[in-house]
């Protein structure tokens, strides 16, 4: 498969390539295809003459496998085998492109691509299929109903008569096309269901593969960047004698807030940033510390906040309670550390603009190039790319704002590479998060109150500001809100609390990444407090939540639950329901003599509705968990005089393949509509690593990451 | 001054500082981006090629200390027996996600495959350490270096 620019479809024509050929180049922002020769029913499928299928895919891949499952939803209901479809990057338009269950932003996160394509892609696809058949009676004066479509024909069994796609895309192109299209029934799905090989590897086990950081127009230079280390800073003063010496430099550009070094290649321009001499202006926000931004949520979690659930009367039954647990839990500040650091590269020209980024936002990265160069959107043309890990940093658009500044002020284009320094330094991040826990138990030890309350940034309030209403938002919440278990009196409170200067965004698992610890790990506690094994006592809350019930069960089966383990190990269990899926974690760790804590071995149990490929779900389960045990063990941005303090994988470290867990994962099978599945494993592993390290040491861990060495 | 590198079996000669770290040589000066920029600090192992079999973090390597060495990359790597056998393993066990760490990944599971035909988890441990994946590949990684290193075993025994 390859992937191709609407330019590089227009260029090539009907040129193929083989399944291992791989993703080649970046899609650009040209209106859809219509000037291509062949049928266009909807803004997804185009069939030309020659009996290519095209898809213009509404979400991006960055490793989650959308470009592969998405595709296996339209050739279904085409029947047309996967290896026929070509995809190409959907360019920038909201109207056509918008992510349904994100407010029509044209977004890919919140793990929902699958959930919000199911039905519109597979209707993609059975449109076109239906006219391609209706073609075909037309063509050859039969009934519709007597002909059938299947490997990218029409056939006519009773007359023998045959035509390909291709054949009948004219005559599809003039049908009207039908508003409501029979979907085929599941049980003659031939695709969705099946483990079918990812259709993007090939390039990216040769080099082939392009994302945003390897565009190359012609005449590019290279930049990279410093920016006011004390957030908020300006740009005082710098000395660039030093670095306009060195061989290759050709430009340095200054911002307000940052100063860039244009080279002709990327070596030329560290080593000319490297001999700047910048002085900051550090602005209001040096004394800016994590201590501070802790004591502000501490403060604020003192008063009720905004309720975002409410059942029964959880003051009244916390006080008839006979036994009585509280406690505070904190979640630190992330970075989104993607292996691709931040870049985008611009050319500015007289009266237009072209933009190659990997973006999880292509019409607000468009926006941004157009904000900055103040040229209408349909001047800037955008190349979309793949991305080199998202985990939600790349659904802002301020490194496409950063380098359409720095392009603006050079001639030709400029590709601006984020330093892996710059790019921990000046993340947006992973919300700091403080909870105080309440639950009172009955004399058996049942919760009959439930009472959360905590306080932090709401990413949505500024990504998305309609979805803020009331003090409250859907994502700050999720996880805690609806849990799976029955709990008589519960209250959720959420208290909006900025931190001063410091950026925050969407990191994988979002809300959840934050709200699962959280509650598992209370739920934990309760079971300790009650004096119940941690498995049976969540089953007893689960009469009214069979399919998480389920998972749970099987996760506990299969990991062994209840089996002895050698000393210094532990087994800690975590179940939610979120992203549309239930998610059951078994996780097995060993506490070192050096009380570092390893994780060895993790059982999944997952109910994701119908799953359309089970290695996908397979391996987001396997990501998601290693990039969670990432954040658990070893994840923690600190700041200290308004700056952040880590900068680079060794002072923000991550997991590595020494230290990776065998994972298994069991799939329940299900006939419901499918969930999310790219985010579940982050949120769900934080807490069965915190609990297992409680089966293991007693110590209870209230704040991440893990650290058994302080007091 | 220009200086001499040989990549992939081709000569080329380029002008940049002698200190230059030879991944800008292959990304912008010669355009090969399949090799891969992560950290800079030889700490993640994205930007790993071969520089006379031996994988290198070429982040941190002067080119001109490259010499007449052969510089094999991600790009070739596919010529040679290992390679193959790690491409052709990285694809049947399906390991990729974003795919941006696996160039270097791939350059040094070949390494070591090269070095050691039959390597324990121990010895995958210690060469892939190197390497991080921020999409945690690391189950099918492992996966695939013993399916590689298996391929190899039964083509020893002419099978």
């Amino acid at each position: 498969m390859t992937i191709l620019s609407r330019r590089g479809f227009l260029v090539t024509g009907s040129a193929t390539a083989g399944l291992l050929v791989g993703v080649g180049l970046p899609a650009s922002a040209a209106p859809p295809s219509t000037s291509v020769k062949g049928f266009t029913p909807n803004a997804f499928v185009h069939i030309g003459e020659d009996g290519q299928v095209t898809l213009t895919m509404p979400y991006v891949e960055m490793g989650q496998g959308t470009y592969t499952s998405i595709p296996m939803l339209v050739a279904e209901e085409l029947e047309i085998p996967l290896s026929r479809v070509r995809l190409e990057h959907a360019p920038p338009d909201e109207k056509i492109y918008g992510n349904p269950l994100l407010a029509g932003v044209q977004a890919t996160g919140g793990s929902t691509a699958i959930m919000a394509s199911w039905k519109p892609l597979r209707e993609a696809g059975a449109v076109a299929r239906t006219l391609l058949i209706q073609a075909a009676a037309e063509q050859w004066k039969v009934a519709s109903d007597t002909c059938r479509a299947t490997a990218g024909e029409v056939i006519h069994a009773p007359s023998g008569r045959r035509a390909s796609y291709g054949t009948l895309a004219a005559t599809a192109a003039r049908l009207p096309v039908p508003q409501d299209v029979p979907l085929k029934d599941p049980k003659a799905f031939k695709l969705i269901g099946t483990p079918a090989k990812r259709l993007d590897s090939g390039g990216k086990v040769n080099g082939t593969a392009v994302f945003g950081i390897d565009a190359r127009p012609p005449g590019v230079k290279v930049a990279t960047l410093a920016q006011s280390p004390v957030f908020g800073g300006r740009l005082k003063r710098v000395d660039d004698r030093a670095a306009t010496a060195v061989k290759g430099v050709r430009q340095i550009v200054r911002l307000d807030d940052a100063v860039a070094v244009v080279a002709d290649h990327m070596g030329a321009a560290l080593k000319g940033l490297a001999a700047l001499e910048i002085e900051w202006d550090d602005g209001t926000h040096r004394q800016v510390s994590n201590g501070q931004v802790v004591r502000q949520l501490e403060q604020a979690t003192l008063a009720s906040g905004p309720v975002a659930e409410k059942i029964g009367d959880v003051t009244t039954a916390l006080a008839s309670a006979p036994t009585k647990v509280e406690a505070i839990y904190q979640v630190p500040f992330l970075a989104h550390a993607t292996m691709e650091p931040m870049n985008c590269t611009v050319h500015v020209r007289p009266g237009g603009c072209d933009v190659w980024v990997g973006t999880q936002v292509a019409a607000r990265a468009q926006a941004a190039a157009a904000r900055v160069t103040g040229l209408p959107l349909e001047k800037v043309l955008l190349h979309q790319h793949l991305i080199g890990g998202g985990f939600g940093r790349r659904l802002e658009i301020d490194g496409v704002a950063r380098a359409t500044e720095i392009a603006m002020k050079v001639a030709g284009p400029v590709k601006v590479v984020w330093t892996r320094e710059e790019d921990i330094r000046h993340d947006m991040y992973r919300p700091y998060w403080l909870d105080r826990m309440s639950a009172g138990l009955d004399g058996e030890g049942r919760p009959v109150a439930w009472n959360h309350r905590f306080a932090g940034s709401s990413v949505i309030a500024r990504w998305l500001p309609p979805g803020f209403s009331k003090g409250l938002d859907p994502d700050s919440v999720d996880g805690a809100v609806n849990l799976a278990y029955d709990l008589p009196n519960k209250q959720v409170e959420f208290l909006r609390v900025e931190p001063p200067g410091i950026p925050t965004a969407f990191w994988r698992s979002v809300g959840p990444s934050h709200n699962v610890f959280v509650v598992e790990s209370f739920m934990d506690e309760l079971a300790a407090a009650a004096r119940q094994d941690p498995v049976a006592y969540r089953l007893a809350l689960l009469d009214k939540a069979p399919r998480a019930k389920a998972v749970l069960a099987l996760a506990a089966q299969k990991a062994g639950w209840g089996e002895t383990l050698p000393p210094g190990a532990g087994r800690g269990v975590s179940l939610q329901s979120v992203f549309g899926s239930y998610l059951a974690l078994v996780a097995e760790i060993a506490v070192a003599a050096d009380k570092s804590v390893r994780v060895r071995r993790v059982v999944a149990a997952v109910d994701c509705g119908t799953v359309v490929n089970p290695n996908t779900v397979r391996a987001q389960i396997e990501s998601g968990v290693n990039f969670g045990i990432t954040a658990a063990l070893y994840g923690e941005i600190t700041v200290k005089d308004g700056m952040v303090e880590q900068s680079n994988f060794d002072d923000y470290r991550m997991l590595r393949i020494d230290e990776a867990p065998v994972i298994e994962v069991h799939i329940v099978p299900s006939t419901e509509s499918p969930g999310g599945m790219g985010e579940p494993g982050t949120s769900a592993i934080v807490p069965a690593v915190a609990n297992a390290v409680f089966a293991a040491t007693g110590r209870r861990l209230r704040k991440m990451p893990v650290n058994l060495e302080s007091a | 001054m220009s200086l001499s590198v040989k990549v992939n079996g081709k000569k080329h000669s380029v002008d940049v500082d002698d200190d230059t770290p030879l991944l800008w040589v292959l990304r912008d000066v010669l355009g090969m981006t399949g090799t891969k920029f992560g950290c800079g600090k030889a700490l993640c192992g994205a930007c790993t090629v071969h520089i006379d079999g031996v994988a290198t973090r070429s982040c941190v390597t002067p080119v001109a200390g490259v010499g007449t060495s052969e510089i094999v990359t991600i790009e070739a790597v596919g010529a040679t027996d290992a390679g193959a056998r790690v491409q052709k393993a990285w694809l049947e066990v399906e390991v990729v996600q974003c795919g941006y760490c696996q160039s270097g990944q791939i350059m040094a599971a070949t390494a070591l495959l090269t070095a050691n035909p039959n390597p324990s988890d121990a010895d995958i441990d210690d060469a892939m350490s190197g390497n991080v994946c921020r999409c945690g590949t690391y189950p099918r990684i492992r996966a695939a270096i013993k399916q590689a290193a298996q391929s190899v075993a039964r083509k020893g025994q002419g099978g």
